[in-house]
């Protein structure tokens, strides 16, 4: 049996970072991943870069990471709608000047994607899809036959995916299964302040992906958001759980569900 | 001088021209020259749906469209988009004229049930009665818009697609007027889609484009995400054949092929339509066509962003 914790999207939350490390050395995980975009949206985003060396978290590049290290001059997110930019700007402008040299070069080493065999499965993990770095997988305009298709294209049996900041599990045929693990950096548009990672326990017999909520204290990571003067459309997401920005990228059931 | 080739990477997109060409209005500036009376392309049948969503289906397909024309004067159209969320995300392009009460609460009824998400994308060309209605036809701004607070009211949140027709300066004074005259009539959280005008249809003839005889070249393509480029991903169905992209309807070489598994080979990008998608990226999608075209991933000097 194989248990990995795993998740994506940090943003800078180093608060819920240091909660889900714990829960999930707690839980017996054999190994944790974390799927890429370690900066972005929150404060002091070279604080969780000591966290995940010393809990030997392994580290994928997201889009964010790609950007910061390369000198980008966007995170790579697709926004197009002028509001959408005009935040997006002023979380990556904070972010890469607040990530440190040293920091940045580190992002640049990290993989794309990775393999692992867990009892008798292939997993593979990656931060959009398996052929693009930032391609949205959302649960609802992710049909069961392109899922499939990915699963084969890319010679897996466990995809396992984060990018879009919304968890879901997706069983499919011949006992494959795709999951998107989720993000510990903001809350998932749902109303409520806490956030989530998961657990992927593969057997032989089969697969469990097991979400399980991190509560921290968000209260803490919106007084360090204030110190640090970033805009209270992001504090507002992460003390009322209601996505504020960003949300033209949302499919309508997704969009649907939230209040903005 | 030969231009690009561009082949199938996948079929991510599945169009269906269903009601064909044949539309209650005749804006000024539709690309596939759509109107009342104007049968260039026909309704689909039901079969033929059924046949290419089974085909898409097994090829891998993730999002399924239906255009026209006005896609709700198909009499069958519930029965395709039934078919179709069964097995993929659906969107309906329409003018929103014909949804009424009825119709909005079968659509409603339709997207709660459903897996996947249904998109309606409702055309609107000016947020006053004015601006839209020069170049939508007269009445048409009052029943989009109470097309729209039909939809919001029962839960819907429609995607309002605007073709630009303004200047870069006034791109975020006329975004928000949208917003306002969409919220003013009942719509709380407006989503807006822009699209960039095309060189082609009555817009042709419409706006002096300066530049209509660019065409993509090899060296343009170089380094460039070909994904954004709808004929590596896209195929629309039509009751004449299948098209490389909705946009090139009215080309007759852009025709590939009588269904879909015989019109996966690939295409030549000779039309300066081409240009624009090439420069907007991913024109036809759900999600807004880029702004300012797709920004060069490049490095700065010294590091930092630019």
């Amino acid at each position: 049996m194989t248990r990995l914790a795993l998740f994506g999207g940090i943003y800078s939350n180093y608060r819920a970072l240091e909660a889900a490390l714990a829960d999930a050395r707690r839980r017996g995980a054999d190994a944790v991943y974390c799927l890429g975009d370690l900066g972005a949206f929150g404060p002091y985003p070279d604080r969780v870069f000591p966290l995940l060396r010393s809990h030997g978290v392994r580290c994928l590049q997201g889009n964010y990471d790609n950007s910061l290290a390369g000198g980008l001059e966007d995170c790579q997110c697709g926004y197009t709608d002028p509001r959408d930019n005009y935040f997006a700007r002023i979380s990556y402008g904070y972010t890469f000047k607040n990530t440190s040299a040293e920091n940045k070069f580190w992002l640049g080493t990290l993989p794309m994607s990775v393999r692992l065999e867990a009892a008798g499965r292939r997993v593979l993990l990656c931060h959009g899809s398996p052929r693009k770095m930032n391609e949205f997988l959302w649960e609802s305009t992710s049909p069961d036959a392109f899922l499939e298709y990915l699963l084969d294209e890319s010679h897996a049996d466990i995809l396992c995916v984060t990018h879009t900041g919304i968890k879901w599990h997706r069983p499919l045929s011949r006992g494959r299964h795709v999951v998107n693990v989720g993000v510990l950096g903001r809350p998932e548009n749902d109303g409520t302040t806490g956030v989530w990672y998961t657990l992927l326990t593969v057997e032989s017999t089969g697969v469990k992906a097991e979400f399980v909520p991190v509560s921290y204290d968000y209260q803490g990571l919106a007084a360090d958001m204030r110190a640090e003067r970033l805009p209270e459309e992001f504090v507002e997401t992460i003390t009322t759980g209601w996505w504020t920005t960003c949300l033209e990228v949302l499919p309508h059931k997704e969009r649907a569900l939230g209040r903005y | 001088m030969n231009c690009p080739t561009l082949q199938l990477t996948h079929l991510d997109n599945l169009w269906f021209q269903v009601s064909g060409t044949l539309c209650n209005i005749a804006c000024t500036h539709c690309f596939n020259n759509s109107g009342p009376n104007v049968r260039t392309f026909g309704f689909l049948s039901l079969e033929t749906v059924r046949d290419e969503v089974e085909t898409a289906r097994s090829l891998g397909v993730k999002e399924i469209f239906f255009t026209g024309g006005e896609p709700f004067l198909h009499p069958e159209l519930f029965d395709m988009l039934a078919l179709a969320l069964e097995h993929a995300p659906t969107t309906v392009l329409t003018n929103g004229l014909l949804i009424n009460d009825r119709l909005a609460d079968r659509l409603a009824e339709m997207e709660r049930n459903s897996r996947y998400s249904l998109e309606i994308r409702i055309s609107l060309d000016g947020y006053t009665e004015q601006m839209n209605d020069a170049i939508r036809g007269v009445g048409v701004f009052r029943q989009a818009m109470a097309a729209v607070a039909r939809l919001s009211h029962r839960g819907l949140l429609p995607l309002v697609t605007i073709v630009r027709t303004w200047s870069e300066e006034e791109e975020l004074a006329t975004l928000a007027a949208f917003a306002e005259a969409l919220r003013d009539s009942g719509y709380a959280r407006p989503r807006i889609k822009v699209l960039p005008s095309l060189p082609l249809g009555r817009e042709l003839e419409r706006a002096s484009f300066t530049s209509t005889d660019d065409l993509l070249t090899e060296e343009m393509l170089e380094d460039y995400d070909r994904s954004l480029l709808m004929c590596s991903n896209t195929r629309l169905v039509t009751d004449r054949g299948v098209w490389v992209c909705p946009l090139l309807v009215e080309k007759p070489d852009a025709r590939l092929g009588s269904t879909l598994l015989d019109s996966r080979s690939g295409y030549e990008l000779r039309h300066n339509a081409c240009v624009t998608c090439y420069h907007y990226g991913t024109i036809c999608g759900n999600v807004s066509s880029l702004i300012e075209g797709p920004a060069e991933l490049s490095r700065s000097q010294d590091g930092t962003p630019r």
